[in-house]
């Protein structure tokens, strides 16, 4: 086979991904300078009345509430990902592969099923809330949703085995000999913890935070069945806009400014993480 | 300031397996103490223990008669360098060599001065802003030494810090870190299973197998006096010859007799017991002799290794190696290759071993 048969042969797949890729947002850009039609996914012509709607002050605080829960679902992962992880690493060899296991399988369940589960579960009659009862943190049982604590916590759930998935490798093949020569060294444990092993592992730990942030931005059905309306962030004004509000530029032009952010945070993540911290 | 370590009864098992087994020894200051043995023999748990990277099983260690038995490892101030140097990546060499004064209250200037005075110690004055990756096997090795010196340690812990470097720049290496320990004067264990590494560095060489130690003693002393079988043939190369307690003064070996300088007491006729000799101490005669002390073969190979002729000699069934020098050698086999010879062993190179 001569060279650029091989070539052309291997390069299907990226030029398929791309054209999968680009089409749609070639698409979603088109259509968010589209006028919206009753009649019609979108009318004739062009205009940026749907970009103009996003500088209304609800589609400011949806950006600013995807953000706030992006950021916070993103360091709530990381906070119980990374100790979760680093614990799994240290265990006995079938431990390790029965609890990665069990982490894929919660990936199995769909996230209506969770959202419904957390419901249940943040009911006043059969909650959460009557354990904070018995352990004295609370005076009476009562509904801990809607709430956004409420989406916060089911949103964390879903994203927990991405982060240990992504911190695992990384995890599981340090070299503990550094963490013992930082102890020999004088660093107590904590110390040898956050000056080598936080540094060995920033990379991994900031693609983490990055996946759990870009999860969180994209979802849809938590904070609807576990949040109130003045709780929604971007995504759920997006599925709104789209399916009961038929006005599919105005999606489209959220999405695009939500695809823009997303890849702003991932960009900025790089940059954080490509630079060296001073000790 | 250096200080004296003492080890007693110290053990570690995991589960019904016993890595080190009851091990006392003190540890002078200022000495330059070497664990040797084969690998799997305990030394580097027992390194380990001292460091306080391992809890023991059972017993005490003290150092100048205080118990650190369970103070923490960054509270006990003994530097360790690691079989795999363990530099930190993400610091460059200044960084790395300065990591532990952070967790002392000094200040930028004398940290400074401190790297700096390190880097002139290990003769690297200009490669404090280089990253770890830019430097050779050797360099790193210096680094970790420094490292490991900054926090000016009571005990100086080597954990087979040079195995991985070729045979020249580790034998540079071995005497630069014996000059090192003797300008600081600092107390030193290294770990080795190279018996000529710590015969060439140690004032005190431990022996270790199976656990336990077999001997302590200078390297003139397990080499000239092994304690048992294992020492004898760990330390250099030894004939372990099995022999029969003729007398007082005499081993029966086959049918000859030989008479060593020394005889263990409280050894009764017929008794076995262990005859170790060097090769290089046997002297070869073209003659064979029926004298005390000498027993006669057939040499079944010769090997030049250049400052000697090693040989190997079948005496009535025992393959015994011999070792002369070429100018020796040539003299013996002046009408020619002598194929049958005789072997004198003196009486001070005939150790008599019963374990």
């Amino acid at each position: 086979m001569r060279r650029w048969q091989l070539s052309v042969l291997l390069s299907w797949p990226a030029l398929a991904t791309l054209a999968l890729t680009v089409v749609p947002v070639w698409l979603l850009l088109r259509i968010s300078i589209a006028p919206p039609d009753p009649a019609a996914p979108w009318g004739a012509g062009l205009t940026f009345e749907a970009y103009r709607s996003l500088l209304a002050p609800d589609s400011i605080h949806a950006l600013r509430r995807s953000l706030q829960l992006a950021v916070v679902v993103g360091i709530v992962s990381v906070g119980a990902g990374f100790p979760l992880t680093y614990f799994i690493t240290r265990m006995q060899r079938r431990a390790q592969v029965g609890w990665l296991v069990f982490l894929l399988a919660t990936l199995t369940l769909s996230d209506v099923l969770i959202a419904f589960s957390w419901q249940v579960m943040l009911s006043k009659r059969i909650g959460l809330s009557r354990i904070f009862v018995a352990l004295g943190l609370m005076q009476q049982p009562d509904s801990l949703a809607p709430s956004v604590g409420a989406i916060i916590a089911c949103l964390t759930y879903l994203v927990i085995p991405f982060t240990v998935l992504t911190l695992y490798p990384a995890l599981s093949q340090l070299d503990r000999s550094l963490i013992e020569a930082a102890r020999t060294l004088g660093a107590p444990a904590w110390r040898a913890f956050t000056s080598v092993v936080l540094p060995l592992t920033r990379v991994p730990t900031m693609v983490a935070f990055v996946l759990a942030a870009v999860l969180t931005l994209g979802s849809f059905v938590p904070p609807v069945a576990l949040g109130k309306p003045e709780h929604w962030p971007m995504s759920v004004l997006i599925g709104n806009a789209a399916l009961a509000g038929h006005n599919l530029p105005r999606a489209a032009a959220m999405s695009v400014l939500l695809l823009v952010v997303t890849a702003l945070l991932a960009l900025g993540a790089v940059r954080a993480v490509r630079h060296r911290p001073t000790p | 300031m250096s200080l004296g370590l003492e080890v007693r009864q110290l053990s570690k098992h995991y589960g019904s397996q016993r890595v080190v087994s009851d091990v006392s020894l003190t540890v002078p200051s200022g000495q330059f103490v070497c664990f040797l043995g084969p690998s799997g023999c305990g030394k580097t748990t027992l390194l380990r223990m001292i460091a306080g990277l391992e809890a023991p099983t059972s017993g005490r260690i003290l150092i100048n008669d205080r118990d650190i038995t369970d103070t923490p490892v960054h509270e006990r101030n003994f530097a360790m360098v690691f079989q795999a140097l363990a530099l930190f990546p993400f610091l460059n060499v200044e960084e790395n060599i300065a990591y532990s004064l952070r967790f002392r209250t000094i200040n930028a200037q004398q940290r400074h001065e401190m790297v700096r005075d390190l880097l002139a110690l290990i003769k690297l004055p200009d490669i404090g802003k280089r990253r770890i990756e830019q430097l050779s096997g050797g360099q790193r090795q210096r680094v970790a030494i420094a490292r490991a010196l900054a926090q000016e340690p009571m005990l100086f812990l080597l954990d087979e810090p040079l195995s991985a470097l070729d045979a020249r720049l580790r034998d540079h290496m071995q005497v630069e870190l014996r000059q090192l320990q003797q300008k600081l004067h600092i107390t030193t264990i290294l770990v080795t299973h190279d018996q000529r590494e710590a015969m060439s560095i140690a004032d005190t060489v431990v022996v270790m197998a199976d656990g336990r130690i077999q001997q302590i003693g200078s390297p003139t002393q397990i080499y000239r006096q092994p304690a048992n079988r294992f020492v004898a043939g760990f330390i250099g190369r030894s004939n372990l010859i099995e022999a029969q307690v003729e007398d007082g003064l005499h081993l029966r070996v086959g049918e000859r007799l030989i008479r060593p300088l020394s005889m263990p007491a409280m050894m009764s006729h017929g008794e076995s017991v262990t005859l170790a000799v060097r090769p290089e101490e046997i002297r070869l005669l073209a003659r064979p002799q029926h004298e005390l002390n000498c027993l006669t073969g057939r040499i079944t190979f010769t090997r030049d290794v250049g400052n000697e002729i090693e040989l190997r000699i079948d005496c009535e069934g025992r393959e015994i190696i011999a070792a002369t020098s070429p100018a020796q050698w040539s003299a013996l086999g002046a009408a020619g290759e002598p194929s049958e010879v005789a072997l004198q062993l003196p009486p001070e190179s005939c150790r008599v071993l019963t374990s």
